[in-house]
């Protein structure tokens, strides 16, 4: 498929927001201005814009505990978030989500999940929405390898299938849940389970964000067309760990810097677009120049922020009391 | 006005609610019952017929029945709420929260103070709770307590046909995720309800009887025991309150304190069990506000800790009853203070 000049830039600088922006977080959590768990999704960049690329307003998505690039690329406000992963008032949630919780209904983002598997039936919810208002809108559930394992997740392939919702299932395999290999946790197949629940699913190469791209075209569309669910077993890698301060040592030596130097999604990314001549380095460049100024931005207005005072603990656990 | 079962009232005021609002769905297993199989539509109307006749007046977009799958359709029916539509969905026997707890407590009772206040979840989740039908341990205990300890739910507990349908109601219109609590027993007990539509609001106490000596706080079906119980005291010359809640959370603290302060007396009766229960959290008010109101101890009527038992013979001591209702109404009354 042809992109316009205009739709890959907005990709790149996606991907490119979403690395910088972990790595950041990585650096300041290590300085241990960044209370609580961060989970990062550094590398697997080309997942959530391969597909958050292709949604609109009326489309949903629930993400997991790794939830900062499926935010990023359905929109969020970057500053917000890292204002939240702060823990500030400004934060998208005003500071009482973090990490784990950041969410923006408006734009069709249900939130990041604390709970392995916690989205997948309420994606099956936002589609039904979509699909009794006749909106449109399909509905992305991503788990990860791990969540793939949980009942809520069969039981939802289940639903979306018996109901015929418009719903695509993403699974991030990066090969690990927490430390354990998914190799040796995932009985049969990712695919052999889409099957076994009457519905398609595809391999994708997760570094590759034009297989993504493809893969998750072919999913919406059939979603949008009323035809049902579909799966995507995308395979990635995370560059850090389960969490910020996991050491990592479940990895093999060598693996990560193996995957950052054969397997980076923006290398991968970048050589395709100026192979093809679709776009050249000294604009590539200047994108990621652009978002390091944003970045950085975004975090010195989270430390600049406020903390959320003792009126706010009380506050927004109903609409009306 | 015209006599109705509660069954009847929870079913008028969903249809009556449904044909206000089209964003308000129903959602269950066997919520019409018969779908996909060779047999009628509409077959049960729920296990119990309490959603009987929505399917034909409203359709399979608006009455879906489910797999039996209830993390999924729980999940599904929160996050339909979080993006626009009034779902009601059922979870038929309050048993079996163990297998989709997590959609309710982490996620629909969390979203809106987790995501800043910007969430909305407008779902109500009916479900069948209590002893009395010989259903043994896994379909007959009084969970209300668990969903009350939540922050962001709200937990209604209907003791009569008005009750229920004036609190569906207002259910269905509230904003935010509530767990309604049909007591299997008072499904044919019968009262006069109006037809048309009208709100009971959450957090209001409704004062049943008013007396002098003794304050009873009662739940559910444990309202009209405590009733009854009030009736027989008065022809003993002992002149009670009773008071039902009607809703856990919000609880309306005050009407329990205001009775307490003029009686002195308190009982609460509870068919959960006691430990960390409504008996407990009602017990520990009024220990911490109104010490110096109370004239003797406070008591507790309550199942007894133990799963719920199968045997009639069983089941009929663990239930509370009105004469042991009666009993620590009598023992407390009976200490008047010098």
């Amino acid at each position: 498929m042809q992109h316009s000049r205009e739709f890959l830039l907005d990709c790149y600088q996606s991907m490119v927001t979403i690395r910088v922006f972990e790595e950041r977080v990585h650096e300041e959590f290590a300085t241990g201005k960044i209370p609580g768990f961060v989970h990062l999704y550094a590398g697997e960049e080309a997942s959530a814009v391969g597909i958050c690329s292709q949604l609109d307003e009326r489309d949903a998505i629930a993400s997991t505990h790794r939830g900062h690039g499926h935010c990023i690329a359905k929109g969020c406000d970057v500053h917000a978030m890292m204002k939240e992963i702060y823990g500030k008032r400004g934060g998208s949630c005003g500071g009482k989500g973090g990490s784990m919780h950041i969410a923006d209904l408006a734009k069709g983002m249900l939130g990041a999940n604390g709970i392995v598997g916690g989205g997948p039936p309420l994606i099956c919810g936002a589609a039904l929405t979509a699909k009794y208002l006749k909106t449109g809108g399909v509905a992305v559930a991503f788990v990860g390898d791990g969540g793939s394992n949980q009942g809520t997740t069969l039981e939802s392939y289940n639903l979306a299938n018996v109901w015929k919702l418009p719903v695509v299932f993403v699974v991030e395999d990066n090969g690990y849940a927490e430390a354990t290999a998914s190799a040796w946790s995932v009985a049969g197949s990712q695919l052999g389970r889409a099957a076994g629940f009457g519905m398609p699913g595809t391999l994708v190469d997760g570094f590759d964000f034009f297989a993504v791209y493809e893969a998750a075209r072919t999913a919406i569309e059939r979603a949008r067309a009323g035809e049902g669910p579909s799966l995507l077993h995308i395979k990635l890698s995370r560059f850090f760990g389960h969490f910020e301060g996991d050491a990592m040592s479940y990895r093999a030596d060598g693996e990560i810097q193996r995957y950052r130097n054969e397997h980076d999604a923006l290398k991968i990314f970048r050589r395709k677009v100026t192979e093809a001549h679709l776009l050249d380095d000294f604009t590539l460049d200047a994108v990621e120049a652009g978002v390091v100024r944003n970045i950085n931005e975004a975090v010195a207005g989270a430390e600049a922020d406020q903390m959320p005072t003792e009126a706010d603990l009380l506050t927004d656990v109903y609409v009306r009391y | 006005m015209p006599k109705k079962t509660y069954r009847q009232a929870i079913n008028e005021a969903i249809a009556s609610e449904m044909r206000r609002d089209h964003r308000v769905i129903v959602l269950g297993e066997d919520n019409a019952g018969g779908k996909g199989a060779p047999g009628e539509p509409d077959a049960w109307g729920g296990v119990l017929g309490v959603t009987k006749g929505l399917l034909p007046e409203f359709g399979e977009d608006r009455v879906l029945d489910t797999p039996i799958s209830e993390s999924a359709f729980i999940g599904a029916a929160v996050g339909a709420a979080a993006t626009g539509l009034r779902p009601v969905a059922e979870l038929m026997f309050v048993d079996f929260m163990g297998v989709c707890f997590d959609q309710i407590f982490n996620q629909a009772a969390k979203f809106r103070y987790m995501f800043g206040g910007k969430a909305v979840t407008p779902v109500v989740i009916r479900t069948m709770y209590g002893g009395g039908f010989r259903a043994a341990s896994q379909h007959s205990q009084c969970l209300y307590p668990l969903f009350t300890h939540i922050p962001g739910l709200k937990v209604v507990v209907p003791s009569s046909p008005y009750e229920a349908k004036g609190l569906m109601i207002q259910a269905i219109r509230d904003d935010d995720p509530v767990i309604f609590f049909e007591h299997k027993v008072l499904y044919d007990v019968e009262e006069d309800v109006p037809d048309e539509a009208y709100t009971i609001p959450f957090g209001e106490a409704n004062v049943t009887r008013e007396g002098r000596d003794v304050t009873i706080v009662a739940f559910g079906r444990m309202v009209g025991f405590a009733n009854t119980a009030a009736d027989e005291l008065k022809r003993d010359g002992i002149s009670v309150t009773v008071i039902d809640p009607r809703t856990t959370s919000p609880l309306d603290s005050e009407t329990i304190l205001d009775s307490v302060s003029e009686t002195g007396r308190l009982v609460v009766v509870d068919e959960a069990h006691p430990r960390c229960s409504m008996a407990a959290d009602i017990a520990r008010l009024v220990a911490e506000e109104a010490f110096h109101d109370l004239k003797a101890p406070i008591r507790t009527i309550t199942a007894p800790h133990t799963p719920v038992p199968f045997s009639p013979a069983l089941e009929d001591i663990y239930i509370p009853s009105v004469a042991k209702i009666k009993a620590a109404v009598q023992a407390l009354a009976a200490k008047v203070p010098a």
